[in-house]
């Protein structure tokens, strides 16, 4: 796919306070006798309303670098502050907490539940945080109408097309009003007209003053970020703006 | 806590679109639950039963009298000690009386002779062989154990005159004067005429061995006179002041018949002092012990149901790892997961403990119309129980898998294909 986006016309927004700092930061696996070093020592800032791209070439530790910023693994070494929350030294439920309400998570297999209408998927987040009822069918609605989908809130996932599931999965990330959204190769599983859609979504979401965190190999994908973040072999090649 | 509330709703709320989703399999997974449930309860049920039928024959005997009698009631081994032992005489229930009279402290009130054997009766034309016929003291009316349905036991006058007056059992005077009174009717014993004076309540059947309402009691005048007392079924029935203190009043009592038959010390007893609680007594650890095993070998079956719930649980936790991981990253806590799981488990447990619990219901209503005297009963408490023992199950079989659900590693749980 090769979604040609309007890339002239964009204008960069002034970023707010940190959200994000990693300094030194390194993991290991260990993969039977062998250690693998996934990250060597990455340092990194994230600001409010940045549009951040991490490319890399598989085993460039860009998976593993998503999931500390996701705060769905802690590393080995190396200091993560999360809004000025050492997030390196916390445990699996606080980990949850700060996920729960700081980021919101786009998978590229969209990873809805197929049982739950479109509504009661974007509700989970509010769940987990403790929203009462009332607050968080309208706050799930709302934010459905935001994506363009308020005419399919009571539609099955299996009776959505492959956008809209991931306008839903949006709709999830961003219920919470989260600090950031971090997005998984979100156009992966889609054609590239839709592709096309979605990132115009991202777009559309960096101009309202969110935060977007954009995991991607693809460079069409990548360019539609303000900064982007090159990995290879754990370390930061390079980290620049897009154009 | 109002987090708690809206997760455990959640859970729940999963738990149902989960059974719903995979109706066959949670329903087969049901069903190890249903037998377990049904097994236990019925076994349960059928305990309490035997143990209520055996309260009820026992106060029967009378909860505070004393038996003397030649034989033990609990099975011997040397019977050759027993064997030579004399019957109990008359004489001997008015020796104890004595006794008991001029001892102020006396644990025991006062004694009564009986003795019985096999008999019949007719009247108008019925006739009812085979039934016990006792004779006694009119002192019986005191440790009576049964009600009158109508009339009265003979009085002392009539005792001592040897009037020909008779009671019947429930059974016997259905028999004879069935739909009507039995009362002041004249019936044929031993060829001889006695009159009714009284019918004794519906008593049922001791231990489902002999029946307490096919009976008929005679002064024992009477019944010396056309029975006799020779090597007859004869017994002494002594009263108790406190049935608190059934042991210390069988000691008196054992001494004092000891008195009575001149035993020299350090002899053997030449009868034996029996009762219903200390019956009871001697048949409680066997009746806890059959209670037990049964309870056991029926709870396997429950166990084997929690195993299905168990590996069905370990089943769903595998197919929806990668929602698990979904979950997590959304911000499910530990506890969350465990409680989503541990709830779907419970769910299928209950619902078997439910079905399983309508068909026990059935089981007893079909019980009950085929053998109205066995004692089942549908209770309240067994609804209870079993219920708690439905989630008890469920937590306790659920538990593992959830536990490993809930400690995946979400990195590891979203990479699940």
């Amino acid at each position: 796919m090769s979604p040609t986006a309007p890339v002239e016309s964009r204008q960069v927004r002034p970023v707010g306070p940190l959200v994000i700092a990693i300094e030194g930061v390194t993991k290991l696996y260990q993969m039977g006798e062998e250690t693998i070093h996934a990250l060597r020592g990455v340092s990194l800032e994230i600001r409010r309303n940045e549009y951040l791209a991490i490319m890399g070439p598989s085993g460039s530790g860009k998976s593993t670098l998503m999931n500390m910023l996701g705060c769905l693994d802690t590393p080995t070494a190396g200091r993560y502050e999360f809004n000025g929350q050492d997030v390196a030294g916390m445990v699996d439920d606080e980990l949850a907490e700060i996920r729960n309400k700081e980021i919101g998570f786009v998978f590229q297999t969209f990873n809805l539940l197929p049982r739950s209408d479109a509504l009661r998927n974007v509700e989970l987040p509010l769940i987990y945080g403790g929203v009462p009822a009332h607050e968080r069918h309208e706050r799930a609605r709302q934010t459905l109408i935001d994506v363009g989908l308020g005419n399919r809130i009571h539609h099955k996932p299996n009776e959505l097309s492959g956008g809209q599931r991931q306008r839903v999965a949006v709709a999830r990330a961003l219920v919470n009003r989260p600090s950031i959204i971090l997005a998984d190769e979100p156009t992966g599983n889609l054609d590239s007209k839709t592709g096309v859609e979605i990132l115009a979504l991202f777009d559309d979401l960096y101009e309202k003053g969110n935060t977007l965190i954009v995991v991607t190999h693809e460079e069409a994908v990548a360019r539609h970020a303000r900064r982007i973040i090159r990995l290879h072999d754990g370390l930061i090649e390079s980290d620049g703006p897009a154009f | 806590m109002t987090r708690i509330i809206y997760e455990f709703t959640e859970s729940i709320r999963i738990a149902m679109a989960q059974i719903r989703a995979n109706k066959m399999r949670s329903a087969l997974t049901a069903l190890g639950v249903i037998i377990g449930i049904v097994a236990v309860t019925l076994m349960g049920t059928a305990i309490s039963g035997i143990n209520v039928g055996f309260d009820r024959s026992l106060a029967m005997l009378g909860e505070d009298v004393l038996y003397v009698n030649k034989w033990p009631w609990t099975p011997v081994d040397d019977w050759w000690n027993y064997a030579n032992r004399p019957f109990q005489r008359p004489e001997d229930a008015v020796k104890l009386n004595r006794i008991i009279a001029a001892l102020p402290d006396s644990q025991l009130e006062f004694a009564v002779f009986s003795a019985g054997r096999m008999g019949s009766i007719k009247s108008a034309g019925n006739s009812v062989s085979g039934v016990y016929t006792m004779g006694t003291g009119a002192a019986y009316g005191r440790i009576l154990a049964a009600d009158f349905a109508e009339g009265r036991l003979f009085n002392e006058t009539e005792d001592e005159s040897g009037r020909q007056v008779v009671v019947l059992g429930y059974d016997v005077a259905q028999a004879l004067f069935p739909g009507r009174s039995a009362l002041g009717a004249t019936v044929s014993i031993q060829g001889q005429p006695f009159q009714v004076v009284g019918v004794l309540a519906r008593q049922g059947s001791f231990l489902g061995l002999f029946s307490f309402d096919n009976q008929m009691v005679m002064p024992m005048g009477a019944y010396r006179k056309y029975f006799g007392i020779r090597d007859d079924n004869t017994d002494i029935r002594v009263k108790v002041k406190d049935k608190t203190r059934l042991d210390e009043a069988r000691e008196e009592l054992t001494g004092l018949m000891r008195r009575v038959r001149g035993q020299y010390p350090g002899t053997r007893d030449s009868f034996s002092v029996n009762g219903g609680a200390l019956f009871k007594e001697k048949l409680d650890p066997i009746k806890r012990g059959i209670a037990l095993a049964g309870l056991f070998v029926t709870g396997l079956s429950l166990f084997v149901g929690a195993i299905g719930i168990m590996n069905i649980t370990f089943v769903s936790v595998r197919e929806r790892t990668k929602e698990i991981g979904t979950r997590k990253a959304l911000g499910a806590r530990r506890f969350t997961i465990l409680l989503q799981f541990l709830i779907e488990a419970v769910s299928i447990c209950v619902l078997g403990g439910v079905v399983g619990l309508g068909l026990t219901y059935a089981l007893f209503e079909a019980v009950k119309s085929t053998m109205p005297s066995f004692p089942v009963a549908f209770s309240v408490i067994l609804v209870l129980v079993s219920m708690g023992v439905s989630v008890l199950t469920g937590i306790l079989s659920g538990f593992v898998p959830a536990w490993g659900a809930s400690r995946l590693d979400p990195v590891v749980a979203l990479r699940y294909e």
